[in-house]
């Protein structure tokens, strides 16, 4: 890491989103106005920022196992919340099921 | 009395991932007082107005959520009443032993049809520390943090709406003070019961998942305790998800914020007074960004959402 922090993508952008040192990923994105991930409690437990990390270092926080499962955490699955990036890191997005059923029925267009 | 049968939100049991974190928010930034640790882990909190020992419980799990959310009900011949028109109804309904929660009498707990568990329950230890009854000052000590008042009511999220009403409408006598309703079916998609004069104990919102934790809420003062709440949560970097803003359902001020294992909570001020003689006040889902988010008039993505 230099003083500029750890460079991030996110697959199949070329956006560059820079993690400060012990900054959780999620919040370095939404410090970035980075708004293609969606932003839920940002501590863990709603599961809407899950991630896959494909290449790279990070260590995680304590998540809901009912969004990242011991499985899934061993085959890098994450929420970008609780993700601290511990090198330069590549990541892709997890569109979850069973989310925002209601949003058509109350005439919202849900933004992806 | 004219306030019978199902008396208030007694109590929720939350799941929390770390329990040091959350005594820190529930305590130090919510203002709640920790009233015991038991040997089960589970920690026992309550607001400074509220007589009664405790009315919020924090488990430590891998998952955040409610395990239940419990109602005080005013007498054991009430009590009887509900089992017997729950198992009438079909529904199964456990007996929990005294004790289960100290200070707690005896409890019984049955599924509604959205998928969360309610208890009942009539005595709960009174408070060595609620407000005062000789000569009342204000309050007995310095308040903290948001300075919450008392736990107030919850926002669930579950499948079959329109069962749980029934349950709460026809077996426990709550009246339904608001709804957003679908502009051409007429669904229900969301549904404010009380069981009280206040605008609402309980709120109930149609979504895909059942058992689903929206938010727990905590009554503060007025207006200019919410924005000394906002201010806590910028100072504390406490995750904020919208706010200082007003409903148009219930008219109450509100913020809404997360707990550090992502389950949201509300404090808010004010609302109007219901009476069961009240007409229905309905909203059409074209409406609810105003009904929701009075000022903003659009509801954020996150706020339908994002759920425990």
């Amino acid at each position: 890491m230099n003083n500029k922090g750890f460079q991030v993508r996110v697959e199949g952008s070329d956006k560059v989103i820079t993690c400060r040192e012990n900054e959780p990923l999620l919040i370095a994105m939404e410090r970035q106005g980075y708004a293609r991930i969606p932003v839920g409690c940002r501590k863990g437990g709603c599961g809407v920022c899950k991630i896959r990390v494909t290449t790279g270092e990070f260590e995680v926080g304590k998540m809901s196992v009912k969004h990242v499962s011991e499985k899934e955490r061993n085959e890098n699955f994450s929420l970008a919340c609780k993700t601290f990036p511990k090198s330069d890191l590549k990541f892709s997005l997890i569109k979850l099921k069973g989310k925002a059923i209601n949003i058509g029925a109350l005439g919202i267009d849900r933004k992806n | 009395m004219a306030l019978s049968g199902v008396l208030r939100p007694g109590f929720v049991q939350i799941r929390v991932l770390d329990m040091a974190e959350s005594i820190i928010h529930y305590r130090d930034r919510i203002g709640l007082d920790v009233v015991s640790t038991e040997d089960d882990g589970r920690v026992y909190l309550k607001a400074y107005d509220e007589f009664d020992r405790h009315s919020i419980v924090l488990r430590e799990c891998d998952e955040a959520g409610l395990d239940m959310m419990a109602f005080k009900v005013s007498s054991e011949a009430f009590l009887d009443e509900y089992e017997e028109k729950l198992r009438a109804d079909g529904f199964e309904v456990t007996p929990i032993a005294a004790g289960e929660q100290p200070g707690v009498g005896r409890r019984i707990s049955f599924v509604a049809p959205t998928g969360h568990r309610f208890d009942l329950y009539v005595e709960m230890e009174l408070s060595d520390n609620g407000p005062m009854t000789n000569n009342p000052d204000i309050c007995q000590q310095d308040q903290r943090g948001m300075k919450a008042i008392r736990f107030d009511h919850c926002l669930l999220y579950g499948t079959d709406l329109d069962g749980t009403k029934k349950v709460f409408e026809e077996i426990l006598g709550f009246s339904t003070a608001e709804v957003v309703v679908d502009d051409d079916t007429g669904m229900i998609i969301a549904l404010f019961l009380t069981c009280s004069n206040k605008a609402h104990d309980l709120a109930i919102v149609r979504h895909e998942e059942d058992d689903k934790l929206h938010h727990v809420s905590f009554l503060v003062e007025d207006w200019n305790a919410i924005g000394e709440a906002a201010d806590i949560m910028t100072r504390y970097d406490i995750s904020r998800d919208i706010g200082p803003t007003r409903h148009g359902i219930t008219r109450g001020q509100t913020i809404y914020f997360f707990d550090p294992s992502g389950n949201r909570n509300e404090v808010f001020a004010g609302g109007y007074h219901f009476y069961p003689d009240n007409p229905l006040r309905v909203w059409k889902a074209s409406s609810v960004g105003k009904a929701i988010f009075y000022y903003e008039r659009e509801l954020n993505d996150r706020f339908m959402t994002v759920v425990t």
